[in-house]
């Protein structure tokens, strides 16, 4: 049996959770077992997660678990594996996710996966499955040997598949432990998908020379309905906001189009970005690194190229 | 207040990552090492910023072979009152945990301190597992940290937000970017660090149950393809039609 915790921040799942169910469906079938998700509190149309493979959704309403507690939610959801039987058990790589992930592998003695990206291949001793190490810059294939095993699935590393109908949720009780963490109040930006989910980014950097050149940036982002990020110095000297600093020691992404706009490429910004499936830079510099990394490239003035981009593109989406 | 400072050694940031030959193992030769800098730059200065406010100790700890120590020194230098140092090869992050949740058991510290994830093997996995090894609530992600009496005030990220939360002494905690600035450290730290006490702890036994089998590189780039930057068209057309991702 693959166990998923589905999460859902807020009451409602995110694409977080339907790729950690399809994740898990794909598993059960490598592994001949099937796939059970298990979600925490009061959550809306807990049932469809059947459509990405759950044969079981399973669902503690306790309005305790309205909030986040890594405690709370470990004991619960590692009461769910020992009831079910899990052999594996799947959690978002997230904020949540990963403040679970390792404490399930300690109260169920399993090993851990942390940021898998791969799905599992079943070996002698066990499982064996991928992640990234070394800030994108090596991959380690980990073998699992415990007789139930804990992987926390990176974002983007799976595209959320339908392959099934809704199912009936069942109502379950757990024999858990209480938070002691007490959420006092939750601020989130309301209609911007956040950077580690974001399919697509915008990103810019000290090559705008001020903030108040960010419209071009903007107007990219806007047509493209992506996520706008920035360099380390960009958000060191405030001219974006802390949240949008991507790089080994900001939000390390995998979007599917990273675009880079007056970002040099230096090792530690690639180290957050270099996992990005297709990669566009847009600098002056011939010579600058990050070309070496990049899929596309445009050796130009930002000021010209990047509104020529966004025309280009208006043009693109009109034309259907 | 008593405050444990869970400090690893990584390679710096600029390093170029390498394996041996089977790719099992990490070849650090020429490889500079540092010291995380998630656990340096935010989570030992906010400790001692803490206990410069409201007194106490900082005790930094690493879990590594005795190399390990000038990269011990350096977390005196820049504020711990005492360390720890576990002799034995952190070979995994569940080995890593459980070498500190079994210092850690009997000695009563308020808050234990770790950095977001380590930039070596990336993971955010040690802080929750020495939080459930000690039974402890954790609070992980955290950008701003303030006490009052036994009660901490914490902000931690989420996707796309933050949460504001309290939690009661003793918790564990692991830190980001906000938490604190980078402190660079002075001579003055420099020299009272060569004779602050450093203890050496024997480690404890543990039976593993992951392991790193296979270390390989990413397949490289094809290339850059150049585009000209008068025509825009044609990168459009190359997103959509070539890479498919718009
Ligand atoms: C321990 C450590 C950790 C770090 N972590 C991070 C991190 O997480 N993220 C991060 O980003 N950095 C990080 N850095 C900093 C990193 O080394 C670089 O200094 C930083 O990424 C540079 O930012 P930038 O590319 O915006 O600026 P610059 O390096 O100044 O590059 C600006 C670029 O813009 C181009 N440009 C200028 N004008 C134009 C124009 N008109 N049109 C087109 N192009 C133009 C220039 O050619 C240049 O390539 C870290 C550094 C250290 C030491």
């Amino acid at each position: 049996m693959v166990l998923v915790f589905a999460e859902s921040p807020r009451g409602q799942f995110k694409k977080a959770a339907f790729e950690a169910v399809t994740y898990g469906k794909k598993a059960a079938d490598i592994l001949g077992v099937s796939c059970v998700a298990i979600t925490l509190g009061s959550v809306k149309d807990a049932g469809e997660l059947g459509k990405y493979g759950a044969s079981r959704v399973l669902n503690v309403s306790d309005n305790a678990y309205d909030h986040f507690d890594s405690q709370a939610y470990t004991s619960a959801i590692a009461d769910i594996a020992k009831q079910v039987g899990a052999k594996l058990v799947v959690v978002s790589h997230s904020s949540t996710g990963k403040a679970v992930a390792g404490r399930l592998a300690v109260r169920l003695n399993g090993g851990l996966v942390s940021g898998a990206n791969s799905l599992p291949v079943v070996s002698g001793n066990g499982i064996r499955v991928k992640k990234s190490v070394f800030s994108g810059k090596a991959i380690a294939e980990f073998e699992l040997s415990a007789s139930v095993n804990v992987l926390s699935l990176m974002g983007n590393a799976v595209k959320p598949e339908v392959s099934g109908a809704a199912v009936s949720v069942e109502n379950v009780s757990v024999n858990s432990q209480k938070g002691r963490v007490r959420v006092k109040s939750v601020r989130t930006q309301e209609g911007i998908v956040p950077l580690p989910e974001a399919e697509m980014v915008v990103s810019a950097g000290r090559g705008m020379k001020e903030p108040g050149n960010w419209n071009i940036v903007e107007d990219l982002a806007a047509v493209l309905g992506a996520t706008t990020a920035c360099s380390r110095p960009v958000a060191d000297s405030h001219w974006r906001p802390h949240h949008e600093h991507v790089g080994q020691t900001g939000i390390a992404i995998r979007p599917n189009l990273y675009i880079a706009i007056g970002i040099s490429g230096a090792i530690q910004h690639l180290a957050g970005v270099n996992n990005s499936k297709v990669i566009v830079v847009i600098n002056k510099d011939p010579e600058a690194p990050f070309f070496k990394a990049a899929d596309y490239g445009i050796v130009g003035d930002l000021f010209d190229v990047v509104p020529r981009l966004t025309q280009a593109l208006k043009k693109f989406k009109s034309q259907g | 207040m008593k405050f444990l400072v869970c400090i690893s050694q990584t390679p710096d940031t600029t390093a170029k990552i390498s394996f041996n030959g089977d790719g099992t193992e990490f070849n650090a030769a020429g490889v500079q090492f540092i010291m995380n800098p998630y656990d340096e730059w935010y989570a030992l200065v906010r400790a001692c910023e803490i206990r410069e406010a409201l007194g106490g100790t900082v005790v930094a700890l690493n879990v590594g072979p005795a190399a390990n120590e000038t990269t011990i020194r350096k977390a005196l230098a820049i504020g711990a009152d005492e360390a720890v140092r576990i002799n034995a090869d952190p070979k995994s992050a569940a080995f890593t945990a459980k070498q500190i949740a079994a210092y850690a058991a009997d000695q009563k510290f308020d808050i234990i301190f770790f950095g977001k994830e380590t930039i070596d093997h990336n993971g955010s996995e040690v802080g929750a597992m020495v939080a459930e090894y000690l039974d402890l609530p954790y609070v992980s992600y955290a950008s701003k940290l303030d006490l009052n009496g036994n009660v901490a005030a914490i902000e931690r990220e989420i996707e796309g937000g933050v949460e504001e939360l309290e939690v009661d002494l003793p918790f564990v905690l692991s830190a980001a970017k906000g938490m604190a600035e980078q402190r660079i450290p002075n001579m003055r730290g420099i020299m009272t660090a060569r004779t602050k006490p450093l203890t050496e702890v024997q480690p404890v036994a543990f039976d593993e149950n992951s392991k790193v089998v296979q270390y390989t590189l990413p397949p490289a780039k094809a290339g850059v393809k150049l585009i000209d930057p008068e025509n825009m068209d044609e990168l459009v057309r190359l997103l959509h039609e070539e890479a498919k991702v718009i």
